[in-house]
């Protein structure tokens, strides 16, 4: 009898992993959590391509202002007569190499491919909370990466007026070329992946409180995990406000309103006189999406980082609960130092130093963070991987960029240092470099999870060296460029003699670049093969503890097999004395482990089913709301 | 036997989790996510309202007509006129909406505002007595409170309706405002039009749960959480609408 329930059940299973799998819903809307990381990915780095190539672009202008380059004409077309890049398209560029890379690469590219990669892997879930509503949430995100691309080729060409879009260029459509249609399909394309993120972070958020497996106890969580969690928290709460802002923009543009329109004439501003606005108020809106998306860009890279440095130290990680409460203090106080963005707004000093002193104490989670990640490499058994010199190279990124973040946090140093390009040189370090650095660790480390199969290992090398030698070369000298007052978005320095001095840096910042450019040439290549040519990955290569590397390598809908594998320990038992491996797996039980946590749990919690029937019509209300909430017991 | 047995094993540890640690659903759980980022659109535009507020001064007392007092004709005209209705001060809203339908000629501060605030928050007690008819697993019980919420939700957007037409009657636009600054109208039309837009997804929902109740879907599932969840919904447009309601009438 048992041994028939054993192949009914097998069976079972069996069906249910190939239940009537077609092209479309195993590629396309595929509702399994590690295709739809594998979807973000790829959008990601195709976005991430043509936002490289657009700094490449302009970075040739900053170089050569005054050099003609016939190939401009060709792919550009008008934009490029005459081998001159158009003046109004090089603020189109700058516009949008930003935007992508913010929004489309680091948040979406970075966040949406290991949040929905290694969240239920590693929390020990078959899936999402919601498989359609994660699959929805890529499919916003490809319509509005499809949206902000069809802007690229509107009338007027795409959105220039910054990737902060401040008005008047942004609420008047006749402002400046880009601020027609271009600038109405960038702030659809913002509704879109607003709407994306949302989904994916209400997912990402519910999997991680509920659907942990047994044993997995918020304080044995990998710090990935710890790290998509708060940056799923952080975008569920500033992107709504993004949204209302852009709300009224759109009103602004095209209904006129004047939110944030002060005194333009109405022959300027399509026949209706704007007065009674402010510009401030899109600054406040935007900044309070703008700081917090710095650390929902930042935080997954740290915690891939964590992951990475353990694992190829083969050392636990230091500082666990500090690390946590780091990442927690990063996330509470990123909502309340928007204002540094604006020390330049004529914001009253008192309310400027307030932001000030909030800016300046990040300082202390990040230094928190960095010395842990020092003290885990300390005397580590290190295992050089492309992952994780990637990883150490975040923490190189995070340090240098970081300590002119302290600079850039003083109110009365901001003042000379304001829309120059030490700015540009101090968030290209510390959240450019440092987040694809992070991404790319991640990459590296988790491709064999995704493909089941390794990427080369030389090629990571070259990629990893070229890139951390042209990033350096690329942002360093912006510093000096920036202290000696060089300001960004500005077309051809050479019209100024006391900016011009700097061209010759400029050309060698522009060697630098499209040398990294051609470094990443090297990573296409190498990801792109490896799908099909790399070595074989076996379950667990990088010999880690987290529970991805339990599931097989064949990806299965459901993840595991049979049961999911009870949790017994934190991730990070690597080289623990007395133990013959170096790492202990997670779901490896523990002898003379006492803990009622890791008992298995038999009931399935199911909402209101074990609850006893209310008796009375009387009940009082109090409970009523308490059971409501999901308080009672 | 052993079939049954199979498919409850496999229906019961499709998450094979542990102990759910807020011992709700994910599904309510995603609910209150999800409100709670909301809140926060809701909060960016109530901001906005106030930054923009902010920049004008307070409205001027009203010393000139009491309520029940006869309302002339050409009354937005007369208030402009004595200075009441300018366009560097903010407006008085109970001079504002003063109207009532049917009633005419009658000075009614806030009268239907109030009568509109009063079904919405009736609604959400129809919505709670739902939910705890649903808890007793009472069919018949959930789908009356059901409808009564739905009713309310269909009253408040028809009140909403006629108060948008009486102010657009009057002259109120997008980008223009007899009673004031053009700020005072566009806003009231976003955010009142914002939030009108969450009551009517909200009966939009209801009306599904409505009909799902009659066919007996959640009888069959055993339990009635749907209705839980959105009575979550329901009961937060409820509180949203007293935030409005403060801001754009109140203060």
């Amino acid at each position: 009898m048992s041994n028939l329930h054993h192949d009914d059940h097998s069976h079972d299973n069996h069906n249910h992993g190939h239940h009537k799998e077609t092209f479309i819903s195993k590629y396309v809307f595929s509702m399994d959590h590690k295709m739809i990381a594998k979807q973000f990915l790829i959008t990601g780095i195709i976005m991430g391509t043509l936002g490289m190539a657009m700094s490449l672009i302009f970075r040739l202008q900053l170089a050569y202002p005054d050099m003609k380059f016939p190939f401009l004409e060709s792919i550009l077309g008008q934009w490029g007569k005459d081998g001159k890049l158009d003046p109004n398209f090089y603020l189109a560029l700058i516009t949008i190499h930003g935007t992508i890379m913010v929004f489309y690469v680091l948040t979406a590219g970075l966040s949406g491919t290991f949040s929905n990669l290694l969240i239920p892997l590693q929390v020990g879930a078959r899936d999402m909370a919601s498989p359609f509503m994660n699959m929805l949430s890529y499919w916003f995100f490809f319509l509005s990466s499809v949206v902000l691309i069809i802007s690229l080729f509107v009338e007027g060409g795409p959105a220039s007026a910054g990737w902060t879009v401040y008005p008047p260029l942004s609420a008047l459509p006749k402002a400046v070329p880009g601020s027609g249609t271009g600038m109405t399909l960038w702030l659809v394309a913002m509704i879109l992946f607003i709407a994306s993120a949302l989904l994916g972070g209400i997912n990402y958020i519910t999997t991680v409180l509920n659907m942990r497996t047994k044993g997995m106890k918020m304080t044995r969580l990998p710090l990935t995990i710890w790290a998509f969690l708060l940056t799923a928290v952080l975008g569920l709460l500033s992107f709504p406000v993004l949204m209302g802002g852009s709300l009224l923009l759109i009103f602004d543009r095209s209904f006129g309103t004047s939110f944030y329109l002060a005194d333009i004439p109405a022959d300027l501003a399509g026949g209706i006189e704007r007065v009674g606005g402010s510009p401030i108020l899109w600054q406040h809106l935007f900044w309070f999406l703008g700081h917090p998306e710095v650390y929902i860009i930042l935080l997954p890279a740290l915690g891939i980082t964590s992951e990475v440095i353990a694992t190829n130290a083969r050392k636990p990680i230091f500082g666990y609960r500090a690390m946590i409460g780091s990442i927690l203090a990063i996330a509470v106080l990123s909502f309340i130092v928007w204002g540094h963005h604006m020390f330049m707004t004529g914001m009253n000093p008192f309310l400027g130093s307030v932001f000030m002193l909030g800016t300046l104490i990040i300082a202390v989670p990040s230094a928190v963070k960095t010395f842990n990640y020092l003290a885990t490499l300390w005397q580590g058994n290190l295992r050089l991987t492309p992952a994780m010199m990637f990883a150490i190279g975040l923490v190189s990124f995070f340090i240098t960029g970081g300590l002119t973040g302290i600079w850039l946090g003083n109110a009365a140093l901001d003042i000379n240092l304001h829309d120059t390009y030490f700015v540009v040189a101090h968030f290209h370090l510390v959240m450019g470099s440092a987040a694809i650095f992070g991404m790319m660790s991640g990459i590296y480390h988790w491709y064999p999870k995704m493909f089941r199969r390794k990427m080369n290992e030389t090629l990571g090398q070259v990629h990893f060296w070229l890139t951390l030698v042209s990033a350096y070369c690329v942002f360093f000298p912006m510093h000096f460029m920036g202290l000696a007052g060089v300001p960004r978005r500005y077309y051809a320095n050479s019209a100024y003699d006391q900016f011009n001095v700097f061209i010759d840096m400029n050309q060698f910042v522009t060697i630098a670049a499209l040398l990294g450019g051609a470094a990443q040439l090297i990573f296409l290549w190498n990801f792109f093969s490896s799908m099909r040519n790399g070595k074989r990955s076996e379950q667990n290569p990088w010999e880690s503890n987290t529970l991805e590397w339990t599931a097989p390598v064949e990806h299965i809908h459901g993840n595991w097999p049979g049961e999911i594998p009870t949790v017994y320990r934190w991730a990070y038992d690597y080289s623990k004395p007395g133990s013959e491996q170096d790492f202990i797996p997670q779901n490896v039980p523990d002898e003379g482990q006492v803990d009622e946590q890791v008992e298995p749990n038999p009931t399935h919690f199911e909402p209101s089913k074990t609850k006893a029937p209310v008796a009375a019509r009387e009940t009082v209300m109090f409970s009523l709301v308490k059971r409501w909430l999901g308080f009672a017991k | 036997m052993s079939n049954t047995t199979a498919l409850t094993t496999e229906k019961k540890s499709i998450w094979g989790g542990g102990k759910s640690p807020f011992s709700v659903s994910y599904g309510k759980l995603m609910m209150w996510i999800f409100l709670l980022s909301d809140a926060f659109t809701f909060s960016s535009l109530l901001v906005a309202y106030g930054f923009v507020r902010h920049t004008y001064p307070s409205p001027v007392k009203n010393e000139l007509i009491k309520p029940m007092q006869h309302l002339e004709e050409g009354f937005v005209e007369q208030m402009q006129h004595v200075g009441y209705f300018t366009d560097d001060k903010w407006p008085l809203p109970e001079l504002v909406f003063n109207h009532f339908p049917f009633i005419h000629g009658m000075h009614l501060p806030l009268f239907f505002v109030s009568l509109m605030t009063f079904i919405l928050i009736f609604s959400s007690v129809t919505m709670v007595l739902a939910v705890e008819a649903g808890h007793r697993m009472a069919k018949k019980e959930v789908a009356t409170y059901m409808i009564w919420t739905i009713l309310g939700g269909l009253a408040f957007l028809g009140c909403q309706a006629w108060e948008w037409t009486t102010f657009i009657t009057e002259g109120a636009r997008l980008d223009s405002n007899p009673f004031g600054p053009m700020a005072f109208a566009a806003l009231f039309f976003i955010v009142t039009g914002f939030h009108g837009f969450h009551v009517f997804s909200g009966v939009v929902l209801n009306v599904i749960i409505y009909l799902n109740v009659l066919k007996g879907t959640y009888e069959k599932r055993g339990h009635y959480e749907m209705v839980e969840k959105v009575g979550l919904y329901w009961h937060f447009v409820d509180l949203v609408w007293v935030f409005v309601f403060t801001f754009f009438y109140l203060i």
